[in-house]
């Protein structure tokens, strides 16, 4: 699949879709982007008057990029793509350490790493870098490809 | 290498990812991963990955399908250890 087809096949839409451009991706790693909006959702109430983007948004973003997006890239080389959509990948562990707050209107970039694609799990070394290329969060984040309806 | 020394590798393993931490003080052949010792099913990819590099062996998919209790991990890999 091309970034423009796995990027077009990630399920997750508005409000709950952060990530929206693939740089780079292989079968190894998938280097990804968001543009965090200034009227997400969940600003008005993180916080009132002074907005951060939660740290678990930034834990769901890092997941879909380097868990989702990548997983699907990896499954469709097992799989025959027409199959994909039947499919979604469940957050099984992650462990994250944040280092720098995500403003409104900042742009990340999502750089994950495969650790193992394995029985339709995906372990990921992702990192959460802001525009300066400081690190903004990071850790190892799994999930695992479920068949709908099951 | 002994079927003790294998349970107790096998035991140690998959102690990080124990969430019935009181069924590891009576683990027989028969304790099953989930059921028993509270193991997410998520977590039996990593723990297969971690007997392979254990032992330097290498567990099929179908192999892997087929270990639900202690004594079955301890079975498997001791027909495949080098």
């Amino acid at each position: 699949m091309t970034a423009d087809e796995v990027l077009h096949a990630v399920p997750q839409q508005e409000p709950f879709r952060f990530i929206d451009r693939i740089d780079e991706i292989d079968g190894e790693h998938i280097v990804g982007s968001y543009a965090f909006k200034r009227d997400e959702f969940f600003y008005r109430g993180h916080f009132p008057g002074d907005p951060v983007t939660p740290g678990a948004i930034l834990i769901e973003a890092m997941a879909q990029t380097g868990v989702v997006a990548l997983g699907i890239y990896l499954a469709a080389q097992e799989l025959p793509v027409a199959e994909l959509p039947q499919w979604i990948t469940f957050f099984t562990e992650c462990q994250v350490e944040f280092h720098l707050p995500v403003l409104p209107g900042e742009r990340v970039t999502l750089r994950g790493e495969k650790v193992f694609f394995r029985r339709m799990k995906l372990k990921s070394r992702v990192e959460l870098l802001l525009a300066d290329g400081r690190i903004g969060a990071e850790g190892t984040l799994a999930g695992v490809g479920v068949k709908r309806g099951r | 290498m002994t079927e003790a020394e294998i349970t107790e590798k096998v035991i140690a393993l998959v102690t990080p990812y124990v969430k019935n931490r009181k069924a590891l003080s009576n683990i027989t052949p028969d304790t099953t991963f989930l059921a028993d010792l509270g193991i997410n099913s998520a977590r039996l990819v990593d723990i297969v990955l971690a007997f392979e590099d254990e032992f330097g062996i290498e567990v099929s998919d179908d192999a892997a399908d087929s270990i639900a209790t202690v004594g079955d991990a301890v079975a498997l890999i001791g027909k495949l250890v080098p």
